[in-house]
């Protein structure tokens, strides 16, 4: 396959993950805004439930730059509409959207199909219409069009090296886009110091499980309050939970033993020393070393993991 | 202009022609409401498709749909053999014709074409002479423009023999009529189109530099921005190869190689869809970012096919339009089976003198001009357009020919104020590789807008799918 279309395949599938991964931020984000909460250093953003999707995604700076206050109203419009963030989710269905239009040859044409109807839609909407129908029924459609758009490339696709590529992007995205929003919890403050354990507490780790599809999971496993522990144990260390990172691994340790031969025997090796880590990971030791240090450690691997590829399959030198 | 327009549907008592005739009796019974309905569907359909063209001028990656009507153009079965024997014969000449100013120039030496009108023309590439492309082929795609006037003959309009486009429209129109109209497909017989890409990617193979048993083909494109790069996509994805652009290729010691994921790898024959001048920055326009650096080079050593060839531009050049029925006596001694449109060549003062003074009457075409730009269709123009005009030609007359404003044929087409006649043309591809072949059929482009006999995409033309019966 032509480096350019594994390229173009691989961010195809990135920015559509991407979409829906920020769709579920955003949604993690407005349940918790909706919760009582105190401004316990006034004066600081970040103590703001809507200043947190900007911090774990890297964009407050970006965002301060283009809106002079916090709110929830500027957030969603930076997050969701700004044809000037390369990370809302606008932008990402556009580029999305233009990578399958340079490579169509490379997809089955639902495939096109349907990305091109997402894009149709997206390009309607505008703030007064996403308020009209509702935040969280439009980020409940960016997710069902990413369901969908996974679901068609499922279904249709034949099992090539395009498709490899596909799946490869998704999950190099998926991993880096579930350990940033598990790191949600870490930087949204409870009322008081007093409220950890208690019913605040409770309904934040609810709402992360929530906008990562794993509150009935949870349930199902656990039969049992929600406690911090096991959300790592669950998002992070179980390979049956899809959305988890080692599920992610799984995902591109295999997919990457297809990709490679010889000459990139190194990136397969990488990939699996870190997918050993969390086949081989325990949670004591997640939650002893932080599990916010533990996410930003692996934030830093995934995202070399993502160069390699970069280097040795989509922008060669030779 | 006349009155008595031939129309292809009805004749000029009103009665529907034969082969319209199931057509004409399914509008008849069919209620409006549904027809409408029918109209939106494939509208819809073609938007999610993204069938769309890029237009010039306008901001970057404009998008447009070319609209499209849903009575299709019916060619009956006698009409269409007579129309392939004469496009088969036409191509074989031009392809002839190539061969022979690029090597013996035989043709120039008989006398029969002034030698200045080949040698000097800009289309014409000096760096094609005494080279032996594959088969003797230079145009691998044909696209050739018919018009239909007077009492009904057919003429050939010009000939694409560059980089010809639209057969991806011809492709999706008749996926978009089966789609519609299931039952009108299983009660006629109409002959199918949809093999077109295997018969294109046969006929490539067929012309890979002499000893490839595995030839491997690819689309070449100028990008996702380019106006026909839906077309450029469908193809390769149909054929099932690579759609590349200069960036995914290098050349190697002659051999011309594609990026990909597991190293590099040989193409032997190109399909480009990229002009002459942009196709090797190192043997053409210095500047061009499309092309591949050594492409010529890989060409004149035999080890990579151009398809279509470089340099044909000269024979579909305006200015040797007039010859080609010529052509086709002097290189087949056969008579043409198709017409020319009668064309007054204004480098001649006798010509000229006469266009002056009908300019009202006629169309004037630029002899370099592509895509219904620069031209001027007399009845339809303005006194100040017209005066604007005579002022170019009488600066610079050898650019440009005229031919008298036929009355093209109309087919009845959807408009806002319900079916009324418009203008169309025909447009079939002629494939040449081991032997010339055609699928039955090709785009029928149709004029809009009331009496304008303008159809191209860029200026306001439709399409409509065109059906050869089989009997």
């Amino acid at each position: 396959m032509l480096c350019r279309t594994a390229n173009e395949l691989y961010w195809m599938a990135r920015h559509i993950e991407r979409a829906e991964n920020t769709a579920r931020l955003l949604d993690v984000t407005y349940r918790m805004s909706l919760l009582p909460y105190e401004v316990v250093e006034p004066g600081l953003a970040w103590a703001q439930p809507w200043a947190v999707p900007l911090i774990t995604s890297g964009l407050a700076t970006a965002f301060y730059q283009r809106f002079p206050q916090l709110s929830a109203e500027n957030v969603l419009r930076f997050m969701v509409l700004d044809a000037a963030n390369s990370s809302s989710i606008y932008c990402c269905l556009r580029a999305a959207r233009e990578s399958a239009r340079s490579v169509r040859g490379a997809i089955t044409s639902e495939m096109y199909e349907d990305l091109n109807s997402s894009w149709l839609e997206m390009r309607r909407q505008d703030y007064d219409r996403i308020q009209t129908a509702g935040v969280s029924e439009f980020l409940d459609w960016v997710k069902m069009r990413s369901h969908l758009f996974r679901g068609v490339t499922f279904g249709t696709m034949l099992r090539d090296e395009a498709y490899h590529f596909i799946r490869l992007g998704t999950h190099i995205e998926r991993a880096d886009n579930t350990a940033r929003i598990l790191d949600v919890k870490y930087h949204t403050l409870l009322p008081s110091a007093a409220d950890v354990g208690g019913a605040v507490d409770y309904y934040q780790w609810g709402a992360l499980l929530r906008s990562l599809s794993g509150f009935e999971s949870y349930r199902k496993i656990y039969s049992d309050v929600i406690t911090p522990r096991r959300v790592a144990e669950l998002l992070v260390l179980r390979e049956d939970m899809p959305r988890s990172l080692h599920a992610c691994l799984n995902l591109i340790h295999e997919t990457l033993e297809v990709l490679c031969d010889e000459s990139s025997k190194e990136i397969e090796r990488a990939a699996g020393e870190l997918h050993a880590r969390l086949h081989y990971g325990k949670t004591d030791d997640i939650i002893k070393l932080g599990l916010h240090e533990y996410l930003m450690e692996f934030l830093d691997r995934i995202s070399a993991l993502g160069m390699e590829i970069n280097r040795r399959f989509l922008v060669p030198t030779y | 202009m006349s009155h008595h327009l031939y129309d292809e549907m009805q004749s000029l008592g009103g009665d529907v022609r034969s082969h319209y005739r199931d057509f004409a009796a399914w509008l008849q019974r069919t209620p409006g409401d549904k027809i409408a309905q029918k109209r939106e569907e494939a509208e819809r359909a073609f938007h999610r498709v993204g069938i769309t063209f890029a237009v010039y001028g306008e901001d970057g990656g404009t998008e447009r749909l070319i609209p499209f009507d849903i009575v299709p153009r019916i060619i009956p079965a006698d009409e269409w053999r007579t129309l392939e024997r004469g496009l088969k014969q036409r191509v074989r000449t031009l392809n002839l014709f190539l061969k022979d100013i690029y090597n013996e120039q035989a043709i120039l030496k008989a006398g029969l074409i002034p030698p200045e009108r080949v040698l000097g023309n800009a289309q014409y590439r000096r760096e094609m002479q005494g080279f032996d492309v594959p088969g003797g082929i230079y145009a691998h795609v044909a696209g050739v423009d018919i018009v239909r006037a007077g009492e009904g003959e057919y003429y050939v309009l010009e000939d694409n023999l560059r980089v010809p486009s639209g057969v991806s429209y011809m492709l999706e129109n008749r996926r978009m009529m089966m789609r519609l109209f299931p039952e009108l497909f299983a009660t006629q017989s109409i002959k199918p189109v949809e093999h077109y890409p295997d018969l294109l990617l046969e006929n490539l193979r067929g012309v890979a530099p002499a000893g490839e048993d595995q030839p491997e083909v690819a689309v070449l494109t100028p990008g996702a921005y380019n106006s026909a790069y839906f077309e450029h996509a469908f193809l390769a994805q149909q054929m099932g190869v690579e759609l590349v652009e200069g960036q995914d290729l290098f050349v190697q010691n002659d051999a011309v190689y594609m990026r990909t994921t597991r190293g590099p790898q040989r193409v032997h024959v190109l399909y480009r869809r990229v002009d002459d001048d942009f196709l090797d920055p190192l043997a053409f326009r210095p500047d061009s970012m499309l092309g591949v650096p050594g492409l010529f080079s890989a060409y004149r050593a035999g080890k990579v096919t151009l398809a279509n060839a470089i340099g044909t531009g000269v024979a579909d050049d305006k200015s040797i339009y007039p010859f080609v029925p010529e052509l086709i006596r002097f290189y087949l001694t056969e008579e043409p089976v198709l017409h020319n449109v009668p064309t007054w060549q204004l480098r001649k003062s006798d010509d000229l003198a006469y266009c002056l003074d009908h300019l009202a009457e006629l169309v004037v075409k630029e002899v370099h001009g592509a895509g219904g730009y620069g031209m001027l269709v007399g009845p339809a123009a303005s006194s100040g357009e017209i005066d604007a005009f005579r002022a170019r030609i009488v600066a610079h007359p050898d650019k440009y020919i005229a031919q008298p404003t036929l009355a093209l044929s109309t087919c009845p087409t959807f408009t806002d104020s319900g079916l009324a006649p418009r203008h169309v043309d025909l447009r079939p591809y002629v494939l040449s590789g081991k032997a010339v072949n055609l699928v039955p059929g090709g785009l029928t482009r149709v004029a809009l807008r009331e009496g304008s006999l303008v159809v191209n995409s860029s200026q306001g033309g439709g399409t409509k799918d065109t059906w050869v019966m089989a009997h």
